[in-house]
């Protein structure tokens, strides 16, 4: 029987806990680091900074890190999956290979670059043959914003991944390739499991869904008995420890904090979820209506049973596109009647802005303290009357500049010349934000061509 | 008598553009039938009436003792566009669990 592999969570998202990756390769053993960094609206933010500088793009303090943790894994032969490269994983993989050199890991360490999504230079050939790229939410096709797009990629899924490693590559760095895929392509490598063994890349993009977001499937933000989870302090990451057949148990490194259970692993399940019964993703559609989760014993979760559907033909792309301003403002208001000088500002505020003939696309108030997060419902809730600080906090949106420049001029001078007992303005002014939205589309898979290639250090 | 589904469930929520999501899970599987039978997309659109501007959908986990909400047009446009704290549907969960469901003895 071959021996289970073990897949360790490193980063949720790009920003996570640093100290994460390293403790998952020096806290016991692991075959592959898998992290995630690419959220929707990033890709965006890494396309600015590439057009400022052609080697900049990916996830800037992925090198670092690597610059730590290579020697270790190096010796203890641990392999790296990372959608770190972000719009530009030929510059990030340089940068690695750099630090690997300074290291003294010349000849000894390979690593794999996945491109290939980015179809920005594509998009006018795209839609000149026929892909309009309509907006999965709104129906509208994208030649209606073309001209404010910012980045566009489609999401790859595991099988180039799989390529790299089958080539010998030690890390693996990519674009827009999907969080599953990160994990499902070390699976396919270790067990050979065919494309078309639909359960099996179910399975694999189940464990990939679970440890995709880091420490909320063992222990953070998990609201059921918050208070009982031991250590977070200390926060194990999640590991898959996979076998073959598709079954799979989540455990964490011991001594580590947080905790790993079923109902944990089933809030992360729920995270995100669309129709449970298709959740699609370039390898598979898997069906989360199958999933069998049992306790084996204390921090041990035991995944089986997972079905999975054939792949559709399609690839989801992500476009991202200039929208327009927004701003917020915010001050704060003491105990007595707080909500109620809170609310008079916010009246004072919007005659102004009424007199001053601005026009904004949507405009919103927020009570913190009182309503931001359960809006009336918790207005109904409780008596709000008696709270001992509220922070009143406007926000504004328009497709122009101007007229949301104007609105942060209006916020400081209620100070003086609204309600009393107002404070927390120390930040000044709030500064007009550009607001980059998200643009979901399909494509035919045919026409998206990975691209692998492997570099000895 | 009531029973707030704080009492029975947990939840967690997340985001897909303009759409958040509430899975809302049983806190024992006994209580899973009193979640299909009272807390349906009907009584979700209710409760979040004024809050959620589109249409809600519901999805049932019966292996996991989950029910998966989609609370459409829920975001004020969603992630960057939103002006709301909670832009991206985090906490639309606990909002949920405010609810009072019905349930005889």
């Amino acid at each position: 029987m071959t021996r289970p592999l073990r897949i360790a969570a490193g980063q949720g998202f790009w920003g996570d806990w640093p100290e994460a990756p390293y403790r998952q390769v020096t806290g016991g053993p692991v075959d592959y680091l898998m992290m995630d960094y690419l959220a929707e609206v990033t890709m965006s933010i890494m396309q600015k900074q590439k057009s400022r500088d052609p080697q900049l793009g990916y996830a800037k303090d992925f090198i670092p890190l690597m610059q730590r943790i290579l020697p270790i894994l190096a010796e203890r032969k641990i392999k790296v999956t990372a959608n770190a490269g972000g719009v530009n994983p030929r510059a990030c993989a340089a940068a690695v290979a750099e630090a690997a050199r300074g290291l003294g890991l010349q000849g000894k360490l390979k690593i794999g670059i996945v491109t290939g999504d980015d179809l920005l230079d594509r998009l006018d050939g795209l839609l000149a043959r026929g892909h309009p790229l309509t907006n999965l939410d709104t129906g509208r096709p994208l030649r209606d914003v073309r001209d404010r797009v910012l980045s566009a990629n489609a999401y790859l899924g595991a099988w180039p991944i799989v390529d790299a490693l089958r080539q010998g590559a030690d890390i693996v760095i990519t674009g827009r390739v999907t969080d599953t895929g990160l994990t499902l392509a070390p699976l396919i490598q270790a067990f050979d499991w065919r494309p078309d063994d639909w359960d099996r890349m179910a399975a694999g993009t189940v464990a990939g869904h679970i440890i995709e977001c880091g420490a909320q499937a063992s222990g953070g933000n998990r609201l059921l008995d918050w208070q009982r989870v031991p250590d977070l302090a200390n926060v194990g990451y999640p590991i898959v420890e996979a076998h073959a057949d598709g079954s799979f148990e989540i455990v964490k490194h011991p001594g580590t904090g947080g905790r790993i259970d079923v109902p944990g692993v089933t809030e992360q399940l729920v995270y995100e979820m669309g129709d449970p019964a298709a959740y699609i993703t370039p390898d598979c559609v898997a069906d989360f209506t199958t999933i069998h989760l049992r306790q084996v014993r204390k921090d041990r979760v035991r995944v089986s049973g997972v079905r999975g559907k054939p792949a559709t033909d399609r690839l989801k792309v992500s476009i991202a596109y200039a929208y327009g301003y927004k701003a917020v403002g915010t001050l704060v208001y003491a105990w007595p009647d707080a909500l109620a000088k809170a609310e008079a500002a916010d009246r004072i505020l919007r005659q102004r802005l009424k007199d001053l003939q601005l026009s904004f696309e949507a405009m919103h108030t927020e009570f913190v303290g009182v309503d931001a997060t359960h809006g009336p419902l918790a207005r109904k809730a409780r008596d709000a009357r008696d709270v001992p600080e509220v922070q009143l906090r406007v926000g504004v949106r328009a497709r122009d500049e101007a007229p949301v420049d104007r609105f942060t001029r209006e916020i400081a001078p209620l100070i003086l010349n609204g309600p009393p007992s107002v404070t927390g303005f120390a930040g000044g002014r709030p500064k007009p934000e550009e607001i980059v939205a998200y643009w979901p589309a399909l494509l035919d898979k045919q026409v998206v061509t990975p691209v692998v290639e492997v570099i000895t250090v | 008598m009531k029973k707030q589904l704080l009492a029975i469930a947990h939840a967690r929520s997340g985001d897909k553009g303009d759409t958040a999501n509430v899975g809302l899970i049983a806190k024992h599987p006994k209580y899973y039938p009193l979640l299909v039978k009272h807390v349906t997309a009907a009584r979700v659109a209710r409760h979040f009436k004024g809050i959620v501007t589109g249409k809600v959908e519901r999805f049932e986990l019966p292996n996991l003792h989950a029910l998966n909400f989609l609370l459409h047009g829920a975001l004020d446009g969603g992630g960057t566009i939103s002006l709301k704290t909670d832009a991206q549907g985090k906490v639309f969960s606990t909002a949920l669990l405010r609810m009072e469901i019905e349930v005889s003895r």
